[in-house]
């Protein structure tokens, strides 16, 4: 552990970028964590002033009923953040567990995965998503769901390549020497060794879901209208922008972008960290 | 060369079944009960048996998927219930709009990225190797219908010079006559030098939004491609044997970092075609994005699944002929498979 924090430091130090995106990281957790407690305005409560520009009053303007525009975009992280790592945490569980178990045992396993792997890369993933969420009804629940289904074949893959390679490694064969059943060599085994890929394919994905999940919002799906939260933010500013009320999308826009480009500086960083090839 | 196309034709068929199945789960996945939903809240018992009956939806499920194939196969998609409207009727009026912008903006992006690909290539580090990363990086992260709205802020609101983002031509042009559905085309074809015009002004906003969201893979995939064909042997040996520099960089070099370029577009397209969606709403366009999310807005669901369907069909369709073309490229494949 100690060497990991050690090893952090080092390559940390040496890509400043990666440092800086870890720093915008934790802003952003902290954001999610205590964002609704600490902003100036209640983020659902109208005001008196509606579509001002941003003052010293009101730091990114308010809305079209007076709503303080910063408080709703810091309030808003934790909304968007949650829906983001639960449509990614069942992605990635459900598709490492499919895809080791395709790479480790093959046949069957491996065809009717890989089928269904397929059958979801046949269709446009946002649009997929669409139809899940319009089929089982508009909640953030089936966001989270439609969201996590579309990123599934990412893991799935991944998964099957790497257990397909170190299913014929000595290790593997050593455990099935020492009496170790098929199922303990997968959990025990191969499930510990492909981790650490698995989770930089967690922070490259996780931007994608988080620009997708906003999306469906902003087409009006999922998230109701005067919850705060990045996407619907942004297609409430759309009606104002041919006016030149900019402000009512843009601050929203940005932090959604902000965070997505947090998330793929991050996956980068990590994937050098994790590469062995950087390690001295 | 004919049966390397009739073979990947035939691949394409276990996708499509798949499509099928998944499209009919997803219009048996209604919230509730279909019947009743459709017989409308005040509908009687007897009523909402009826329709039931109506909709085949007394029959086994078996049963059922074979009515849902076999209406497919008559190209029927079912009604609208808020237009009352053939939902197949209707993608087909609105498909020529969301194609021509779709197509504009992939030729946008493959005309400004490979070349930026091929130039940071060329030359690592320099500006345009920098300015080619930031692109790239920029690209994948930009929200795309934030994009549009930025675009619309500056052009129409700051500068003036576009026009209003308000669907395919402005209000006091009148569209062509209707022979292909692509504006472009149709307005040539009448001589109408105006209209033609009209409609390449706007369509320029949401074909240039769409084109940045597309740039960033394709940039990315030519740029690394392109450095590693310019360090392979057969261009060194092209270019000791004396061959120009442009005979080397387009006639060798590019020609081969083109292939993994044309693999990566199977990605660009679904990226593409779910943008799409949000471009249309953000410019108002009137094509098959924005009819699925008026639909979603009322919870009129025949039109979305059968745009989820089109939608799939048309992105199977892009696949095979990414497929063909790859093996007309690199003549290989074909021989190999």
């Amino acid at each position: 552990m100690k060497s990991a924090l050690a090893h952090a430091r080092y390559v940390l130090g040496d890509n400043v970028v990666t440092a800086f995106a870890f720093g915008m990281f934790a802003l952003f957790l902290v954001m999610a964590a205590v964002g609704p407690w600490i902003v100036p305005y209640d983020p659902l409560a109208n005001g008196p002033n509606p579509l001002e520009p941003p003052s010293s009053r009101h730091w990114f303007g308010t809305d079209q009923t007076g709503r303080d525009i910063f408080s709703r975009v810091v309030a808003a992280t934790q909304l968007d953040f949650a829906i983001a790592f639960a449509s990614v945490a069942l992605a990635f569980g459900a598709g490492t567990l499919a895809g080791i178990a395709a790479g480790f045992f093959g046949g069957w396993w491996e065809r009717i995965i890989g089928r269904m792997v397929d059958t979801i890369m046949a269709f446009p993933l946002f649009v997929l998503a669409m139809g899940i969420v319009a089929a089982m009804g508009n909640t953030i629940f089936n966001i989270v769901l439609a969201t996590g289904i579309i990123n599934f074949p990412i893991y799935a893959r991944v998964a099957r390549a790497e257990a397909n390679v170190i299913r014929n490694a000595g290790y593997i064969e050593a455990a099935r020497i020492a009496g170790y059943g098929e199922t303990r060599i997968l959990f025990t085994q191969i499930l510990p060794n492909i981790m650490p890929i698995m989770v930089v394919q967690i922070s490259l994905t996780m931007g994608y879901a988080i620009l997708n999940a906003a999306g469906l919002s902003f087409i009006g799906l999922g998230v109701r209208p005067p919850t705060a939260e990045w996407g619907i933010m942004v297609s409430d500013g759309a009606n104002f922008i041919q006016n030149g009320q900019w402000w009512i999308a843009a601050f929203p826009g940005l932090v959604l972008m902000l965070a997505v480009f947090c998330f793929n500086l991050l996956g980068d960083g990590l994937r050098d960290m994790i590469d062995p090839r950087r390690r001295t | 060369m004919l049966s390397m196309i009739l073979r990947r034709l035939a691949s394409a068929i276990p996708s499509l079944i798949g499509v099928v199945i998944v499209t009919f789960v997803l219009t048996r996945a209604l919230p509730g009960d279909p019947a009743a939903y459709y017989a409308g809240p005040a509908a009687t018992k007897e009523a909402i048996e009826q329709i039931r009956v109506k909709l085949g939806l007394d029959k086994g499920l078996g049963e059922q998927f074979v009515d849902y194939v076999g209406a497919l196969a008559r190209g029927e998609l079912g009604n609208s219930i808020s237009t009352g409207q053939p939902v197949a009727h209707e993608l087909l009026t609105r498909l020529p709009a969301s194609i021509e912008l779709t197509l504009l903006g992939l030729i946008f992006a493959i005309g400004v990225a490979v070349p930026l690909g091929v130039f940071a290539a060329l030359r690592p580090n320099s500006w345009v190797d920098h300015v080619c990363r930031v692109i790239a990086t920029a690209g994948v992260s930009l929200p795309i219908f934030f994009t549009g709205l930025l675009m619309i802020y500056v052009f129409y609101f700051l500068l003036g010079i576009a026009p209003p983002p308000l669907g395919r031509i402005e209000v006091f042009y009148s569209p062509p006559t209707h022979v292909t559905g692509f504006f472009l085309v149709d307005s040539l074809l009448d001589g109408d030098l105006g209209v033609f015009l009209a409609a390449v002004k706007q369509l320029v906003l949401p074909a240039l939004t769409l084109g940045i969201f597309a740039l960033a893979p394709i940039a990315r995939m030519t740029r690394a491609s392109m450095l590693s064909a310019l360090s392979s042997d057969f261009v060194r040996t092209a270019r000791a044997s004396g061959l120009g520099s442009f005979k080397v960089v387009v006639g060798y070099a590019l020609r081969n970092a083109l292939l993994p370029v044309v693999t990566v577009l199977g990605m660009v397209f679904s990226f593409l075609l779910g943008a799409n969606v949000l471009v249309e709403k953000v410019f108002a366009w009137p094509g098959i994005g924005s009819y699925a999310i008026e639909a979603l807005i009322q919870s009129d669901y025949a039109p979305v699944q059968g745009f989820v369907l089109v939608m799939a069909f048309m992105y199977v369709g892009l696949n095979l002929a990414i497929d063909v073309l790859y093996g007309v490229i690199d003549p290989r494949i074909s021989m190999a498979t």
